[in-house]
């Protein structure tokens, strides 16, 4: 009989992105410009995370005839965003027939306390991270890929490593501790017992890891794959960039042949301009998304 | 291994588990002395556009047209059919089975694929055969389509067999390019 919305056909998909760019688009012809650089997916969403930042407002889930029209557009998946913990947005989303759900901290959220149960739908979904703990949290709740946060919009890499460091150091970690210690490092983790044994016993997530939140070049891709990342996420730093459609090539490139210096190199090259970027002492405490979610 | 994209990863575990010695394959020198190759799942518009770039399509058909065997599983098929490498005389129906929330696992009875008890095959966004010229045989079915097919030492599933704990598909792989080595000339 045929199973659907398994656990094991819900991390399938993100097994088939591995390696791959998941790009965010705005319109039909960005997702177009992206399918045609090789992304392995798109992410539709109104704004992209730079222009949230500077528009302020609550953000919410994208129009679905915008989310229609990026899905008529191109044959890989289409991923959209809900607001951490807004059920409601998430089923919409289930039955426009989106492939992955991102429940995203660059939107508003909905529910200070409580993210989605995610078990509850037959799509996969998606989970930022800032540590071990919180990615393991996710799962928990029935998340089928784990990403870094980031600092979404800010074309800086400097929180996406600090944030994939955490998880792979904590992965590390666990693998030191012997079986008594683990019900202990559960509970410091605030994660659940069962996945930690999982982890520890098997040195990575139960899930694909990948990374999101600040990749603005080639070579902050190939630093996160070298980093640990399966995969990368790249917002604003493609089509806030002066060639979007080179640099999505480029980033492609780097996120395949990230241990290839001299091709990412090649790929670096005549790109024109990277989107601006922004210190992190410049956000303020306020300005920073990572910090949404628990 | 091709390793542009897609579930390679895990392709290599299988095949570790089997006793086979797998690389990755991202440019054409790693693709020689290699006694078989896999082609992921994946993105297949990616991995085609990777393999554009890098310079791989012609030398994977050469590796083909040599007899050397090839397994391709869902993107891998998509690949192989006659739109892109044109290995296998197959047109594919692209995500057949409709998007993600139509993706399903199954067990299958597919004899000439895992000979004995069913198979656990787990279909991501996969592509059918749509229609296959007269010297590909049709291994398997669901539903009246093709989700399983050889030319040759050539073979496609729609399916994914390195996600599932069987390593039947990946051990009767891996004994075919020992024997394609010691029968060739290589």
């Amino acid at each position: 009989m045929a199973e659907r919305g398994t656990f094991r056909v819900k991390t399938g998909l993100a097994e088939m992105l591995k390696g791959g760019v998941i790009m965010d688009v705005v319109d039909a012809e960005q997702a177009r410009i992206a399918e045609e650089a090789g992304a392995c997916a798109v992410m539709a969403l109104e704004r992209v995370p730079a222009d949230i930042r500077r528009d302020g407002g609550v953000a919410r889930m994208s129009n679905p005839a915008m989310i229609r029209g990026i899905q008529e557009a191109v044959s890989i998946p289409v991923m959209a965003k809900a607001r951490i913990g807004h059920i409601a947005e998430a089923q919409v989303l289930e039955s426009l027939d989106v492939d992955f759900i991102d429940e995203s901290e660059v939107l508003t959220p909905a529910d200070e306390a409580n993210h989605i149960d995610k078990f509850e739908f037959e799509i996969p979904f998606v989970c930022g991270a800032t540590d071990l703990g919180e990615a393991l949290r996710r799962i928990g709740e029935g998340a089928a890929m784990i990403r870094s946060k980031g600092e979404a919009g800010t074309g800086n890499i400097v929180e996406a490593v600090r944030h994939m460091r955490e998880i792979t150091g904590g992965i590390r970690r666990l693998g030191t501790l012997s079986a008594t210690e683990l019900p202990s490092a559960a509970k410091d983790l605030g994660a659940p017992l069962e996945i930690v044994r999982e982890v520890a016993t098997s040195g990575w997530l139960p899930v694909p890891l990948f990374c999101a939140g600040g990749i603005a070049t080639p070579a902050d891709a190939a630093l996160m794959m070298q980093l640990g990342a399966e995969g990368n996420f790249v917002g604003s730093g493609i089509f806030k960039s002066e060639d979007p459609e080179r640099r999505a090539r480029a980033i492609v490139e780097a996120t395949t042949h990230f241990a290839d210096p001299e091709r990412v190199a090649a790929a670096s090259e005549a790109l024109g301009d990277a989107m601006t970027g922004i210190e992190m002492s410049a956000l303020g405490d306020d300005g920073r998304l990572a910090e949404r979610g628990w | 291994m091709l390793a542009q994209q897609g579930d390679f990863a895990s392709h290599l575990e299988h095949l570790a588990s089997v006793g086979a010695v797998g690389t990755e394959v991202r440019e054409p020198a790693d693709l020689n002395d290699l006694d078989g190759l896999i082609l992921p799942g994946g993105e297949s518009t990616t991995i085609s556009k990777g393999l554009e770039r890098d310079d791989l399509a012609e030398r994977v058909i050469e590796f083909g047209r040599e007899g050397r065997p090839i397994l391709g599983t869902c993107a891998g098929m998509i690949l192989l059919a006659r739109d892109h490498l044109g290995l296998l005389d197959i047109s594919v129906k692209r995500n057949a089975f409709g998007r993600q929330r139509a993706s399903f696992e199954e067990e299958l009875e597919i004899p000439a694929v895992a000979p004995g008890n069913s198979f656990p095959c787990i279909f991501i966004r996969a592509p059918w055969v749509e229609q296959s010229g007269p010297e590909v045989e049709v291994l398997g079915e669901l539903d009246g389509h093709p989700i399983a097919v050889r030319q040759g030492s050539i073979l496609a599933l729609s399916f994914h067999p390195e996600l599932s704990d069987d390593d039947r598909v990946h051990g009767a792989f891996a004994s075919e390019c020992r024997e394609a080595r010691s029968s060739g000339d290589r």
